[in-house]
């Protein structure tokens, strides 16, 4: 999926959090992708991530880390839709 | 089956809670104080002969047929107009009434017309009734007395005649209009002998005021108020209680029939969403369930610039099975989703989710209230615990301040919108924020205390501001949040409202709304008594549409406006069942009753049910599914009456989505704009077709009853079980109730729920469970679902769809009364009458810099795309804002929204977008293409070509 608009959609989320401070804004999009965002949405952020993450907010980019590290811990990766 | 009567008891029931007791023809009866006598006798059983009275409208008393006789007092006084007191006693039959009751109705019926036999009334006829009750057997006078003055029937509505000649001028219908309506069309002209209704200035009623709501047609006791509908069938012979499928109000109706044809639909005294009342759609506004577009066989084709071609239900079942299996083994399980339908039954759509998790193995499922109040259901959800508005309809009785932000709802919630008038015309106060300025800010008898016409896309700034003032100058309920509320996130909360930025001062310079105006609005919402908040897609359609429900919420807390009658948030709901299908588990990630679909005891719960597991991963979204499918990984759909191609936003990015699946099938009663796109058309039923439930905004569940069998075949359940069962997933109901059994087993809020209940107690608000066996009128009122009420920090972020030289002005959308939605239906009825074409207000002050005239076409261009429409030009919008509505494929007005949406949902900007706006002499080239796409796949191919 276009990595643009999901940069853009994940940022967005993480304006709403920024006021909560660094942490929770954290962990507050890294929920929310988790919950809201089906798993092919992730796998592309986590791509864009690993391809430099341009444009990603820093909290955001902290955020798309942790759902890459929470998808490796789970072991497996649910990109086999 | 037979005739649904209902009781008439001459006047409105009393408020009153003490009781007296008095006695009438030596019966005693006790009935609460200020009843009228004549309420009191048909309680026990007695009715009292009467023609100027209903028990819908306040008692005027100028008949003179229902006197009594009160002993000890002098005369005969009219029994509709007089209280009961304790120890009265009455006498309601005397030779001396008996006297005067003949008297009355020998005028009366000495100068109407004795056309009884042909009279389209006849035998429903109140007139007719009272002769034969006074026992009226000779008119002294003759018949040739002088007649009243007749101008002529007026059969300008579409839908009902006014026949002066037959008017008894009991003004049963002038009180309908003022007191049930609110619109005061109608007056008595002319005095004494010589007086006549007439609609405002002795107009037709299509030119007048009147709304065509039918209000003055229920109450006349005579043929002179007609629906043209029974005077052209005849009178109807056996009637089945059910719920109007048009708006979130969720109106309930006699649907009353000769054999299996609707002559007329009644609205339903007993109908606790509307009391009696209805609006222009639900009352008449159902024509097009005969329409002759109507599709009735299923249809096929290989590509979509082939004609359709009809076809078996068999065949069509099996290509759509097939075709979904086809493209799951080549493109991956997660490659195939569906849509459920706001328009069709809770039980529905619960089934079409169920298809999809069960059947298809993924949550790719979503429903059209994404694009609506999905903000509401994540705000509402966080802050409180349930996802659904606060309130019932009848808190507004109890209300003394009303904050009604970004809802229009005389024109969307009609039959609410009256009862909301009644309040405010019984000294409610009204605050009203919308961009435009919308009817109720002023009506007849009806003045907005405050109008804050904020800039669109400046919701959440001036909610906050709301705050601040609430903060800044000591007005929170502090009782109740400390008792109610999470004290810490209160405190934040309250520190960063109270923050400068966010004063009504500095928001007056993002908003455009004066600071004054702010602060007063606020103080009247925090002191003006009970104070409710009903707020629409105004709110929600935004980027910060979820923020803007959580200001709300927040603003409601922090008054302690919550948990009790008059007060609450209250979404209103745009689609008949826009409620119910959030209920039922269309969303991508949650089952039904809102649970996550990754919490493991949810989903054990459902396996078990359904004997399959179930992937714990969300699914995609409408606008994720559209850009899964531009890019390769999504590739077909099962639509269940939804048009998004009309009503999403970016039409040409929908239109590119669909394009790029391999199968989509559109299940819809119409070739509607996304059958466009479709390669399978299943022929879906009508309201009128099935059994089932629809949740109305207030969470109230209302049965849909079958008064027809369905015309294509199958009702839309069934169809969805077919599906199901050729992709291998069977699942077996025999009737609508069993789905619901189904529902209520697996979701704890319907535990309670069950086609019985319903029908032994009318209606339910959910939740109905062991705590609450009949249902939840108010929620939250001994604490919140969540438990502490949650305080969020609702911080401004302003939209990027920004003004500029290029799009310097601000579009946002919006509704009228008598078209619904993408007015698949509407557009098939008379009602086109009312609203011909979507036309786009400007302010005449932008309109004459542009050298725009009224009615000239324009060219209306965004960013995204343009199209072409007509200019009205009205100051109802401020300078820098236009408007128009989106009932016509042919205006294509979401050619030029954008993609952007809610942060949370995924929601879309309606509300917003920048435009210019400039004359044009024609349609676009994007219309002139979509136009003759239309046109070549509407073709159906004939039947023997099929068969080669
Ligand atoms: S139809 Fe409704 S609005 Fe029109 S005159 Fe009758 S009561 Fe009034
Ligand atoms: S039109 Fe009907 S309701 Fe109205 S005054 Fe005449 S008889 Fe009464
Ligand atoms: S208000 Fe809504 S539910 Fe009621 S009749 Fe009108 S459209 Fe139907
Ligand atoms: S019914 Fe009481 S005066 Fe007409």
């Amino acid at each position: 999926m276009s990595p643009d608009k999901l940069v853009y959609m994940a940022n967005q989320i993480g304006k709403f959090f920024a006021h909560q401070g660094h942490d929770k804004t954290v962990a507050g999009v890294a929920d929310h992708l988790a919950r809201f965002w089906d798993p092919r949405m992730r796998d592309a952020i986590i791509a864009h991530l690993e391809a430099g993450g341009d444009e990603l907010d820093p909290c955001v980019r902290e955020a798309v880390v942790k759902l890459l590290a929470a998808q490796h811990n789970a072991g497996a990766n649910s990109k086999s839709s | 089956m037979s005739l649904v009567h209902e009781v008439d008891y001459g006047t409105p029931r009393s408020r009153a809670a003490k009781t007296v007791t008095l006695t009438i023809d030596g019966h005693a009866v006790t009935v609460p104080e200020d009843t009228s006598i004549m309420r009191a006798a048909m309680e026990m059983g007695t009715q009292i002969p009467k023609l100027c009275a209903t028990d819908m409208v306040e008692a005027f008393g100028s008949c003179r047929l229902c006197l009594v006789e009160i002993e000890g007092r002098p005369g005969t006084p009219a029994s509709c107009t007089t209280p009961v007191a304790a120890g009265m006693a009455v006498r309601t039959q005397t030779d001396r009434l008996k006297r005067l009751r003949k008297g009355v109705m020998e005028l009366y019926i000495s100068d109407h017309p004795l056309d009884c036999l042909t009279c389209a009334a006849n035998g429903d006829c109140e007139l007719q009734d009272m002769a034969g009750a006074v026992g009226l057997r000779d008119v002294r006078y003759g018949y040739q007395g002088a007649k009243h003055p007749d101008p002529g029937k007026d059969e300008s509505n579409p839908y009902f005649t006014y026949d002066p000649s037959k008017c008894i001028v009991c003004s049963r219908c002038v009180r309908a209009c003022e007191e049930v309506q609110g619109t005061f069309a109608l007056t008595i002209a002319g005095r004494g002998f010589d007086s006549v209704v007439s609609p405002g200035m002795e107009e037709a009623f299509l030119s007048s005021e009147c709304v065509s709501c039918g209000a003055c047609v229920q109450a006349c006791p005579t043929a002179t108020l007609t629906e043209k509908s029974v005077i052209q069938i005849g009178t109807p012979e056996h009637s089945v209680v059910t719920t109007c499928a048009y708006c979130g109000v969720g109106c309930s109706f006699k649907a009353e029939m000769r054999g299996d044809e609707v002559v007329r639909m009644v609205p339903y005294k007993d109908g606790k969403a509307n009391r009696g009342h209805s609006c222009v759609k639900g009352r008449f506004a159902w024509g097009y369930a005969t329409h002759r577009e109507r599709i009735l066989k299923p249809m096929m084709r290989e590509r979509i610039a082939d004609p359709w071609r009809e076809v078996s239900w068999e065949e069509a079942i099996a290509r759509t099975a097939s075709e979904f299996k086809r493209i799951q083994a080549k493109y991956g399980r997660r490659s195939i989703g569906g849509i459920t339908s706001s328009r069709c039954t809770n039980e529905e759509t619960f089934l079409v989710q169920k298809l999809i998790r069960a059947g298809f193995g993924n949550n790719n499922v979503d429903t059209c209230a994404r694009v609506c109040h999905s903000p509401t259901g994540y705000g509402l959800g966080t802050a409180f615990g349930t996802s659904a508005g606060t309130q019932d309809f009848d808190s507004i009785e109890h209300s003394d301040v009303v904050m009604l932000i970004g809802a229009n709802p005389t024109d969307a919630h009609p039959v609410f919108a009256s009862r909301m008038k009644k309040r405010l015309r019984a000294g409610a106060r009204l605050i009203v924020i919308d961009p435009r300025r919308i009817d109720l800010v002023r009506t007849p008898h009806v003045e907005a205390a405050y109008h804050l016409p904020l800039l669109p896309g400046t919701n959440v700034a001036v909610l906050t501001a709301l705050a601040h003032v609430v903060v800044a100058e000591g007005l929170v309920n502090e009782a109740f949040v400390r008792e109610r509320c999470d004290w810490d996130e209160f405190q934040d909360w309250a520190a960063f409202v109270a923050e400068p930025r966010n004063s009504p001062e500095a928001v007056a310079k993002i908003s455009g709304v004066p600071a004054e105006a702010i602060r007063g609005a606020a103080r009247l919402y925090a002191t003006g008594g009970n104070a409710a908040i009903y707020y629409g897609l105004g709110v929600t359609e935004h980027s910060q549409g979820t923020t803007a429900v959580m200001a709300i919420a927040n603003l409601a807390m922090a008054t302690g406006n919550l948990g009790r009658p008059g007060v609450g948030v209250n979404p209103l709901r745009g689609q008949n069942n826009v409620q119910g299908s959030c209920d039922m588990g269309s969303f991508p990630h949650e089952l039904s009753g809102y649970r996550h679909i990754s919490g493991d005891a949810t989903r054990a719960l459902f396996e078990a049910a359904w004997g399959v597991s179930l992937d714990r991963e969300p699914g995609l979204r409408i606008p994720n599914m559209l850009d899964a499918a531009i890019d390769g990984s999504f590739k077909g759909i099962y639509i269940q009456g939804e048009d998004i191609l009309q009503s999403d936003p970016d039409t040409r990015h929908v239109a590119a989505g669909l394009a790029a699946m391999e199968c989509v099938v559109v299940q819809d009663l119409f070739l509607n704009e996304t059958a466009n796109y479709a390669h399978i058309f299943l022929p879906g039923s009508t309201f009128l077709e099935k059994d089932g439930t629809f949740t109305n905004a207030e969470r109230r569940i209302q049965r849909v009853r079958k008064v027809m069998q369905p015309k294509s075949g199958k009702a839309d359940w069934e169809i969805t079980l077919d599906i199901a069962k050729a992709m291998g997933f069977p699942m077996h109901y025999d009737h609508p109730s069993q789905v619901m059994d189904e529902i209520a087993r697996l979701t704890p809020t319907f535990a309670g729920v069950s086609f019985d209940k319903l029908d032994a107690l009318g209606s339910i608000q959910w939740p109905c469970n062991e705590k609450a066996p009949a249902g939840t009128a108010v929620m939250h009122v001994n604490g919140f679902v969540r438990g502490k009420g949650k305080f969020i920090v609702t911080e401004y972020i302003a939209t990027d769809e920004r003004t500029g030289p290029r799009f310097p002005l601000l579009l946002t959308t919006g509704r009228i009364l008598s078209q619904y939605n993408v007015g698949a239906q509407t557009r098939r009825t008379e009602n086109v009458i009312w609203h011909e074409e979507d036309r786009l207000e400007i302010h005449p002050h932008d309109a004459e810099q542009r050298g725009i005239r009224d009615g000239d076409w324009v060219k209306l261009a965004s960013r995204a795309g343009e199209t072409t429409l007509r200019a009205l030009i009205t100051e109802r919008v401020a300078p820098g804002v236009v408007y128009t509505t989106f009932h016509h494929p042919g205006t294509q007005a979401n050619v030029v929204t954008t993609e952007y949406s809610d942060w949370a949902t995924n929601c879309p900007e309606y509300k917003v977008t920048a435009v210019q706006v400039t004359p044009s002499n024609g349609p676009t080239e994007w219309q002139e293409r979509y136009d003759e796409l239309a046109r070549k796949s509407r073709r159906i191919a004939p039947f023997v070509e099929a068969a080669e």
